[in-house]
């Protein structure tokens, strides 16, 4: 009826109500274009460390690092894995990060169920100053640590990295923990405590198997923080064979100057841990970090 | 909007609620045998051996002077008279307060502004967002080396340089003095804005929608949307933002001291390099302690802020 009719005013906004939906398609199509881009070059450091540490030493340094690969060279991951140290790095970090980790949270989870459940005198008062000791620059301890160890005759050993490791983060897991466990009903540690459990089960038994998304949490993001950590590990260590990943990387870039082949491997393979904990426990791991932030 | 914002992550949602303390609590249960006393005294001896005790003993070897080798001699103010005539003690204050300017404002603007342009929930934004956050999961040494590679005079970014036609602003940028404090800011940078953006996802997840549909029925334009109703509501996250970022930049090692170590000629030297130096490479433990108090001084506004938070929130 009206396909002859001209264009009036009308019609014309009623095609383009019509046409709505393409518009909001081109507008999602113009989304993916943007953050693809964007991702992409958040990725594109990555990719080229990537190429890079498959490359031979002939090929990076003949055609330049921003050529294609002209070689497949998986001996940069060897080379760094014995060579550079890597391997030993691997091992001390997993035996610093695990008790570390787990000493932090059981020592946490304690002082944050007493502090929580029961009535302590200067309650509030504990757990500001243990989170304010948190807070402080480490750089005011590193002198002290470091004498502290000597005089203790631990000195360049692994425990007393752990030691450090546990006592600087422990503030902050109590903090978080406390403001958790507070949120239980007191209702279930009253059955509790009638079926006669005592203190101990109630926090073992009840209290820790209800706090488990918090602590999950935590464990996720303390493994990287220690993992992660260079300060600590080059105040309390000189022996270059007990350094853990971060700081054997420096050992590796001193080593191999100008191999960047062979450095790009090394940081790769210390990238690697923390990439699968987050992989595996991305969700935990991006409610610690909103946890990590006091709100 | 076809997703309710409500609808979080269901972990994050419920951590997030759970953390928030709804009302004090008309006293716990009983009196506190002697096994609740030790589980909170346990936890706080180590905490003062590891942290308490070394900080005091840290402000006192400050007043000395000291090689570690022979005992301490009780100095006065004299470590803290030296700062003040100390070039390179004012071209790492002046370096940390630029990394503090410059790494502070571009990681909470490009947080930001991430998380605005990734907030909706649509198909792919998990890959999106998970390229983002990936470097975040790295080691500042491991992202710095990754960069090292890059800032190569072949490397990526003269690379890219060239390639756009900007072949004459190409640098040797780690080994120049006037570019290596800005070339390392970068992969900090770099490492940081994902972490600041899970932080504003968050905060924006908590603003109610019925907010912008008002805005929208008064006619507001989008930036008054984000001017009058984004940011208010975002005014607890950024105070979260400002200390995070703070904190991070005054502790911000482990990058310069990976690539530059504050050179080339202390150009990119911060307070927290050149304390390291000064402690642990001169062995002048005096004057090291000395520009640790310095930080503390400078992080101290943030740390009160922080724990006054804190403490309205464990009300």
């Amino acid at each position: 009826m009206a396909a002859t009719v001209p264009q009036s005013p009308a019609a014309a906004r009623a095609r383009a109500v019509a046409r709505r939906p393409l518009g909001k398609r081109l507008r999602t199509i113009g989304f993916h274009t943007g953050a693809s881009a964007l991702s992409l070059l958040w990725f594109l450091p990555i990719a080229l460390i990537l190429v890079i540490s498959f490359r031979s030493t002939d090929d990076v340094l003949g055609n330049g690092l921003n050529a294609l690969p002209h070689s497949f060279a998986p001996g940069n991951y060897s080379s760094a894995w014995s060579g550079g140290g890597m391997q030993q790095a691997l091992i001390n970090s997993a035996i610093v990060s695990i008790p570390a980790v787990a000493l932090t949270l059981l020592l946490a989870s304690m002082a944050a169920y007493a502090l929580s459940r029961y009535r302590i005198p200067l309650r509030r008062t504990l757990i500001l100053v243990m989170l304010g000791g948190n807070l402080l620059p480490p750089q005011i301890l590193l002198v002290p640590v470091a004498k502290l160890s000597q005089v203790l005759g631990l000195y360049d050993s692994l425990p007393v990295l752990i030691a450090v490791e546990v006592g600087f983060g422990l503030g902050f897991y109590v903090f978080v923990l406390q403001g958790f466990m507070r949120t239980i009903p007191d209702e279930i540690q009253q059955a509790a405590l009638l079926d006669g459990a005592g203190a101990f089960q109630i926090y073992w038994r009840i209290i820790l198997p209800l706090t488990r998304p918090a602590l999950a949490a935590l464990c996720a993001l303390s493994f990287t923080w220690v993992f992660n950590d260079l300060l600590w590990p080059i105040t309390v260590l000189v022996t270059q064979s007990k350094m853990p990943v971060t700081p054997a990387l420096l050992g590796l870039q001193g080593q191999y100057v100008s191999y960047w082949n062979v450095i790009a491997a090394g940081s790769v393979i210390a990238a690697i841990p923390t990439v699968a904990v987050f992989l595996r426990f991305q969700r935990h791991f991006i409610a610690g970090l909103n946890l990590g932030a006091v709100k | 909007m076809t997703v309710a914002p409500t609808e979080a992550r269901p972990g994050t949602a419920a951590l997030r609620a759970a953390v928030r303390p709804r009302r004090p609590r008309k006293g716990g249960p009983v009196r506190p045998s002697p096994l609740i006393i030790g589980f909170v005294l346990v936890p706080l001896l180590v905490e003062a051996v590891s942290v308490f005790w070394p900080a005091i003993q840290g402000f006192y070897i400050s007043l000395t002077h000291w090689n570690g080798v022979n005992p301490p001699t009780f100095a006065g103010f004299d470590n803290y008279r030296r700062m003040f005539g100390d070039p390179v003690f004012h071209k790492a204050l002046e370096n940390t307060a630029l990394w503090l300017v410059l790494f502070g404002g571009l990681s909470a603007a490009g947080g930001l502004g991430c998380a605005m342009f990734l907030q909706r929930e649509r198909r792919g934004i998990a890959i999106y967002r998970a390229a983002m956050f990936l470097p975040v999961v790295f080691s500042l040494t491991a992202t710095a080396l990754m960069w090292q590679t890059l800032y190569q005079p072949n490397g990526m970014v003269n690379g890219l340089l060239s390639g756009i036609g900007l072949g004459g602003w190409q640098h040797a940028w780690l080994a120049n003095s006037s570019t290596a404090l800005y070339a390392q800011i970068v992969p900090a940078l770099w490492r940081e804005i994902g972490y600041v953006m899970v932080l504003y996802l968050a905060g924006l997840k908590g603003i109610d929608p019925a907010l912008y549909e008002a805005a929208k029925v008064d006619g507001a334009s989008a930036w008054q949307q984000f001017r009058h109703v984004t940011l208010p509501q975002l005014r607890s996250v950024n105070a979260v933002v400002v200390s995070v970022i703070i904190i991070d930049s005054l502790r911000s090692f482990d990058v310069v001291w990976s690539l530059t170590q504050g050179g080339p000629y202390n150009s990119s030297q911060l307070l927290s390099t050149y304390m390291y130096q000064t402690a642990f490479v001169n062995t002048d433990f005096g004057y090291g302690c000395a520009l640790a108090v310095a930080i503390f001084v400078l992080a101290f506004g943030v740390i009160v802020s922080y724990l006054i938070r804190a403490f309205k929130e464990s009300d």
